[in-house]
């Protein structure tokens, strides 16, 4: 049966898993097991421990296999786990990486603080220019690492573009699809060589799971990477695959619904008076709406926007509302609020912050699966009760910086 | 507040330190008090848990009611209200009803003294005229499963009203995001959360919700005193499955009438059972109580061999029995679902061998269509086979 590419909505419901056949069960079983018997030494049913493997681990990996159009992924217990056991799988002493000026925090404190302790170079580069990572390229590059839309700015990078320089660098491309997902932008097959998720986001959707994923058509890399997981033990828990595998059944459905209602959230905030910028790939202002069309399905589901009175006046809105959350994580049922500065990009250094735009007044919104009329209802109160005339003070934000950015 | 708002802006933790995105799984049986004398609000997980309260105070939210109350299954649930009756009370039932209710009030129930009337609740004379002064609790599902009858529960609540009994409404096939039973005057609106509350296929549970003080005290009376409470992980799963009730069935729904459209227009199908579709009196009714048509439907063929022949070829509609689910689904309830309703009351409530029900679930509606027609023509051409073998 060909599945329609109608945001893949049968796929993520019946992709990749079919039915218990001990018993028919619709779902598959959460297999809380270590061990597995073997029939005879040496003979097994490809399960042996379930650090290597585990049946509801594989049941995940083939259904997001399905969605992305590669054999079976490599899923981890974080985002983080895959994206250290992907670089541990790729790299070695004396390396070179090119990774996007604006990333995951976590992806930049990965390189600056761990992956330098073992002669791992790194450049941060603004990857939506192609002529900076063709600058940047060096003999001993051996992959681009980039995010598109970028987190918090939501720069967008071209995939297809930066695919073709690493191509013919020999260089591989990784792209961290965290923000849209495979169903609403599909890395791989605009050329990039791996594709990686945190599925916490998205992908389970109910902020109740951490987890992470690594998708690729190359069998060899997908071999090594699943090498380094077992000897690292950084492998999904049954638990959690289980539970990301029941989020992935509504991906296409909330999508539909994050996108449609950020894109009013967006238009409503542009119009704003109290609002200075709003940057979202749905919004004819946004820089490169040309690119989000050609290469996302839909804008997505986060916003960007900065708030009229700098950072005082960002921190009081996000204080200020009551039914968005303010926490980190994107991607779940739930409106999330994020002040990137302290919180999700703390480890990013200023210099690095200065030059990429995540200015100490940027907030970062997650919408949510409410009702969009309610959204705006709360930003509107929240935002009513800033005043222009209170004085600006970066203490606040020095503060918050120092205690923040764990995650 | 709008309902989709309302599905996931709730506090699933109160008074926790450290203000969880999600109710924490409480998974114990018991929790230490203050003193000897001086007790928390829980002390021993079946009288209460904190996570089943947090589904148990979202599903009350949600049907408008005061007080809910979750059980391990539907039928527990359904249960649970049953035994607010006494020796010599009586039930009136709708006669299209679930055969796990039927086996329950016909075998169970009627063997212990409580005395269960069927009736067609259809048309309202028909209840007028079944009901009795022992009369204390009238059962009904609207729409009802699997004939998709519509009972007008305003109606029903007015006459059991005037007989000083109990209107309880299963309200399964509609959740609370279509139909809310208690705005319209029922005194009790019960679910199998196994269907669409939850939603995914992966939780047994049911829900009771009221709206009346005293009649919840008795409630929690029987939960607490049978114990047949839903477990601290089931109800973090169906709480987690419920934010996402309206985008499912707004789907689930949509494409329910595409399918019950295609199938009106199909030449193998006689008949199609769908509010949607239903006759102008009934669909009326049906769009004075609830917002939406729902996604379960049933169809005949006329040939119990071709309804065979076509659940079994099917390939993306799973042959199981339940419903609701994001995985559509498809039986015979002939012989399945309501496979304990004895023969003589299954062919006096007419449901036909050659009745297919559908569970339609949240894949492209496309797909779903194309798989309907390529069993319809594989059973179409087995049917040819045996008519030229017969000749």
């Amino acid at each position: 049966m060909t599945f329609s590419a109608d945001l893949y909505s049968t796929t993520a419901v019946r992709g990749g898993v079919s039915s218990d056949p001990a018993t028919g069960a619709v779902l598959t079983p959460i297999y809380q097991s270590t061990t597995y018997q073997q029939e005879a030494v040496g003979v097994h049913k490809g399960f042996t421990y379930s650090r290597a493997a585990n049946p509801t681990v594989s049941a995940l990996e083939s259904a997001l296999g399905a969605l992305e159009d590669t054999p079976p992924a490599v899923c981890f217990a974080t985002g983080m786990a895959a994206i250290s056991a992907l670089f541990l799988a790729l790299l070695k002493s004396g390396d070179h990486v090119i990774v996007s000026d604006v990333v995951y925090g976590g992806t930049v404190r990965l390189f600056r603080q761990v992956l330098s302790n073992f002669d791992v170079d790194v450049s941060f580069v603004d990857t939506s220019s192609p002529d900076a990572v063709r600058n940047a390229l060096r003999p001993d590059t051996r992959l681009a690492f980039i995010e598109t839309p970028a987190n918090p700015t939501l720069k967008l990078t071209d995939i297809a573009g930066i695919a073709e320089i690493t191509h013919d660098a020999g260089i591989k491309l990784v792209v961290d699809n965290t923000f849209l997902t495979p169903v609403l932008q599909r890395p791989l097959d605009l050329g990039a060589d791996i594709s990686l998720l945190s599925t916490t986001k998205y992908i389970e959707g109910h902020n109740s799971t951490v987890g992470g994923s690594i998708s690729s058509r190359d069998e060899k890399l997908l071999d090594r990477i699943r090498l380094v997981r077992k000897t690292l033990g950084s492998i999904q828990s049954p638990q959690e695959a289980w539970l990301t595998l029941r989020g992935l059944k509504t991906l296409p459905l909330r999508l539909q619904q994050h996108c449609a209602s950020a894109q009013k959230v967006a238009e409503w905030l542009e119009r704003h008076p109290k609002i200075a910028r709003v940057h979202y790939p749905g919004l004819a202002s946004f820089a490169q709406s040309e690119l989000a069309q050609q290469q996302q399905a839909l804008p997505g589901g986060i916003i960007a926007f900065e708030v009229k009175g700098g950072a005082d006046a960002g921190i009081r809105l996000m204080n200020s509302v009551r039914l968005c959350i303010l926490a980190e994580n994107l991607g779940a049922a739930e409106t999330l609020i994020t002040h990137p500065v302290s919180m999700t990009h703390a480890d990013v250094p200023i210099e690095i912050r200065e030059r990429t735009g995540i200015s100490d007044g940027l907030v970062r919104l997650s919408v949510g699966l409410e009702n969009p009329a309610d959204i705006i209802t709360d930003l509107e109160s929240a935002l009513e009760k800033i005043d222009f005339a209170t004085t600006a003070s970066s203490d606040a934000i020095d503060q918050c910086v120092e205690v923040g950015g764990a995650a | 507040m709008k309902f989709a708002t309302r599905l996931v802006n709730f506090d699933p933790a109160p008074d926790d330190p450290h203000n969880p995105a999600n109710v924490p799984i409480y998974q114990t049986a018991t929790f230490r008090q203050q003193s000897a004398t001086e007790f928390g609000e829980f002390d021993y997980s079946r009288s209460g848990n904190p996570t089943r309260s947090a589904v148990e105070n979202q599903i009350a939210r949600l049907e408008n009611g005061t007080r809910g109350f979750c059980f391990s299954t539907g039928m527990a649930a359904i249960t649970a209200v049953t035994r607010l009756l006494r020796p010599g009370d009586e039930i009136l039932a709708c006669d299209d009803l679930y055969g796990g209710t039927y086996r329950l009030f016909s075998r169970i129930l009627a063997d212990r003294s409580v005395v269960v009337r069927y009736a067609d609740f259809s048309t309202l004379e028909s209840v007028q005229s079944s009901i009795t002064s022992s009369t204390k609790l009238v059962f009904l599902e609207t729409p009802t499963n699997p004939l998709l009858q519509i009972i007008d529960i305003r109606a029903v609540v007015e006459t059991a009203h005037r007989h000083g009994a109990l209107v309880c409404v299963d309200n399964s096939t509609m959740s609370p995001y279509l139909q809310r039973p208690l705005e319209l005057g029922a005194d009790i609106v019960l679910h199998s959360a196994t269907k669409y509350l939850c939603g995914h296929s992966d939780v047994m549970a049911g829900a009771v919700v009221v709206n009346n003080a005293a009649l919840a005290e008795e409630l929690y009376l029987i939960q607490n005193g049978e114990g047949a409470c839903l477990s601290p992980f089931d109800s973090f799963l169906l709480l987690r499955g419920m934010k996402t009730l309206s985008l499912r069935l707004d789907r689930q729904q949509q494409n329910a009438k595409n399918i019950a459209e295609f199938l009106a227009s199909h030449s193998t199908v006689t008949h199609v059972y769908f509010p949607g579709l239903a006759a102008d009196r009934e669909r009326r009714i049906h769009e004075s109580q609830a917002s939406g048509y729902g996604a379960v439907l049933s169809f005949q063929t006329g040939d119990p061999e071709i309804s065979r022949k076509i659940v079994e070829e099917t390939k993306l509609f799973a042959i199981t029995v339940s419903f609701g689910g994001l995985n559509s689904t498809i039986s015979l309830p002939n012989c399945m679902s309501h496979a304990s309703i004895p023969r003589e009351i299954r062919g006096q409530k007419n449901i036909p061998r050659d009745l297919i029900r559908l569970s339609v679930g949240a894949e492209d509606a496309g797909d779903l269509i194309a798989d309907l027609g390529q069993a319809f023509e594989i059973a179409a051409d087995a049917k040819r086979e045996v008519a030229v073998l017969q000749v």
